[in-house]
């Protein structure tokens, strides 16, 4: 069967998916991928009903069934310091990161 | 037998008599985790022994002290003569996929190790609340993407208890492990394709995939958000609905938790099975699995022992007084696991874009002075193949030019499957069905380390169970007997959404009538 991800491409979805990997990685998860892209071939030779409705899930949504939509409102956290605490750097109750590429306007 | 291996029916019955307290029916379960798990999984493992192969490694962290506080709690609330809750004094154990206030919740990923939950997923306070002692946090696949638990960042992986050279099955592994071994007579897990049921099928208990949006899915660190369900582990049906009584319910903290009044699964129980219409389906008889040298897939029939024990069950239920309905068409069973290459991939991917080096969890200890290179070392360094393979999957299939080719497509497919389904099941079509009775698994538990690292081969596995999550319809896996080489064989229940009340009657009705059968009274390998 053909690859459907080349190197090209492979390395232009790494990069998208925000991934650093090594060489050997990146050889395992590009034979994967090809692998589970000809896994999925099957669907395109499946005849569908006509009058299929895109939906992304199984059971349906219904008045009897789902909690009416809640008022956008915001409520103070008890322990935000819990939740700040969580990241790897922080100073002051600020989260730290590296530099955020950016571009200086003149 | 020790209490640790009783009932939590029969625990909660002891308890509230009198006859043991909470704390003794703890020792119990410690005792037993002492003897059978082993060490636990960590990230930093070194060499796999040979002692480590004779052990189950469950669990991920033991939270003893806290179990301890709970035990405690409840003997006191006994002797205050207050009402402890309807599951006090039970010991269960928690998937680590679940937030849970203090403790670490790694789901079994580097990218995780270090993060510890500043609040209680939803489906555990409801545990915790009605009176149920945390043991601690069970090994799982990586993210729960996986049907061994060979992926666990966290090793020694689990393994089987009654053949300790194989697979538990998975994602839930360590959770149908530390049930199966006794260690606890309860455990949740999540189900995405089959991720309680496949792993309850291998370990010979029950697992519940309850109806999408029965349980509550906030503080469960998500996968698939449109497939993934809680669900119960326990060594037998009445425990099952005994756990699912206090999990289920509408949830403020989540939307898409069904508003349905509140159920009893225990009230019809025992009601038997006479006139229900029970349908068997040639399309679940079969599987379809990629051949490893040319890829092409061959449609071929189960094995012989596992349809056995299926046509064995209907048998059974017949002579309960059930009408079997055969020749039931599913005729899009076959596209489950297509489909959900495409979906779950989406969805997880499209869920793993928070884990960045940031807000929470592991960040690369590398000094780097750009914000994009640390999000790639850190999401490099800290996820494991399978997260990586699937967001890249993901990524590629919902790109907009392959979208309709690939997504779109899929969820044409989920809704074929879901109408499947509602045809057998109406109550003006042409079967009626109050269940369909499938096999859970086209195989009995294979051994460690012949499938691992082929992702297609597999998520295989779940072919049987994967079209239930498509269709959000709920789905039970019972015990039904072993194999020849004395591995369990699990049978599945299938009905239309929020029928658990009548899988679960059907399977306690099966259970009742072969509880005398010899094969009941084997133990597993790891208790002997």
């Amino acid at each position: 069967m053909t690859e459907k991800i080349n190197i090209k491409t492979f390395e232009h979805l790494v990069d998208l998916a925000a991934l650093a990997l090594s060489g050997e990685e990146a050889v395992y998860l590009r034979s994967e991928l090809n692998n589970l892209l000809d896994a999925v071939e099957e669907l395109a030779a499946i005849p569908l009903d006509k009058d299929l409705e895109l939906t992304a899930r199984g059971v349906p949504y219904t008045e009897a069934t789902s909690p009416a939509l809640r008022n956008d409102e915001w409520a103070p956290n008890d322990h935000p310091e819990k939740i700040v605490d969580q990241a790897p750097q922080t100073n002051s109750g600020f989260i730290v990161v590296p530099d955020i590429p950016h571009i200086n306007l003149d | 037998m020790q209490l640790c291996d009783l009932s939590a029916f029969e625990l909660t019955k002891k308890l509230r008599v009198g006859e043991v307290s909470a704390v003794e029916i703890l020792d119990s379960s410690l005792e037993r985790i002492q003897a059978v798990d082993g060490r636990p999984g960590t990230l930093e493992p070194g060499e796999i022994t040979t002692e480590d192969e004779k052990t189950v490694h469950a669990f991920i962290t033991l939270t003893e002290e806290r179990a301890r506080q709970q035990a405690e709690a409840v003997d006191q609330k006994l002797a205050a003569g207050e009402d402890p809750g309807p599951l006090a004094g039970v010991p269960f154990t928690v998937k680590d996929v679940y937030c849970v206030e203090g403790t670490p919740s790694t789901a079994a990923s580097k990218i995780l190790a270090n993060f510890t939950a500043p609040y209680t997923a939803t489906p555990v306070a409801r545990m915790e609340a009605a009176g149920a002692i945390m043991l601690g946090k069970v090994n799982l696949d990586e993210f729960a993407y996986g049907s061994s638990n060979e992926s666990s960042a966290f090793q020694p992986a689990t393994r089987n208890p009654w053949n300790l050279d194989r697979v538990p099955g998975g994602s839930s592994g360590g959770s149908v492990a530390s049930v199966a071994a006794g260690e606890a007579p309860l455990s949740i897990g999540t189900d995405t394709a089959g991720s309680i049921r496949q792993p309850a099928a291998f370990c010979g208990t029950v697992g519940l995939k309850p109806t999408y949006g029965r349980v509550s899915r906030y503080g469960l660190i998500a996968f698939g958000s449109s497939l993934d369900c809680p669900g119960p582990i326990a060594r037998n049906v009445t425990d099952a609905a005994m756990m699912l009584n206090v999990i289920s319910g509408a949830d403020k903290h989540d939307n898409t938790a069904a508003t349905l009044p509140p159920e009893d699964f225990l009230e019809k129980i025992e009601a038997g099975v006479k006139g229900m219409r029970i349908g068997l389906s040639p399309d679940y008889f079969q599987f379809s699995i990629p051949d490893p040298q040319t890829g092409e897939y061959h449609l071929q029939p189960l094995p012989e022992e596992i349809a056995d024990r299926v046509r064995q069950t209907a048998e059974v239920l017949a002579s309960l007084g059930a009408v079997i309905v055969e020749d039931v068409p599913m005729p899009n069973t076959r596209y489950g696991i297509p489909a959900y290459f495409v979906i779950s991939r989406v969805e997880a991917a499209s869920n793993l874009h928070r884990f960045d080096g940031v807000k929470y969890g592991y960040r690369t200890p590398e000094k780097l002075n750009d914000l994009n290179k640390m999000y790639r070392a850190s999401r490099g360094e800290g996820f494991g193949p399978q997260p990586k393979l699937r967001i890249l999957m993901g990524m590629y299939v919902s790109a907009a030019q392959y979208s309709e080719q690939y997504y779109q497509r899929a969820l044409k497919v989920r809704a074929m499957i879901r109408r499947d389904f509602e045809a057998a099941f109406d109550k003006q079509g042409k079967y009626k069905l109050d269940a369909l009775l499938t096999p859970t698994t086209p195989s009995t538990a294979f051994p460690i380390g012949d499938v691992y690292g082929d992702s297609v081969l597999m998520q295989y596995a779940d072919q049987l169970t994967v079209p239930a999550n498509h269709a959000g319809i709920p789905g039970v896996s019972i015990p039904a007997g072993f194999d020849a080489n004395g591995l369990p064989i699990g049978v599945q229940l299938l009905g239309p959404d929020y029928s658990e009340a009548n899988l679960l009657r059907i399977g306690h009705a099966y259970e009742t009538a072969t509880a005398d059968d010899a094969w009941r009274q084997v133990k597993p390998q790891v208790l002997h």
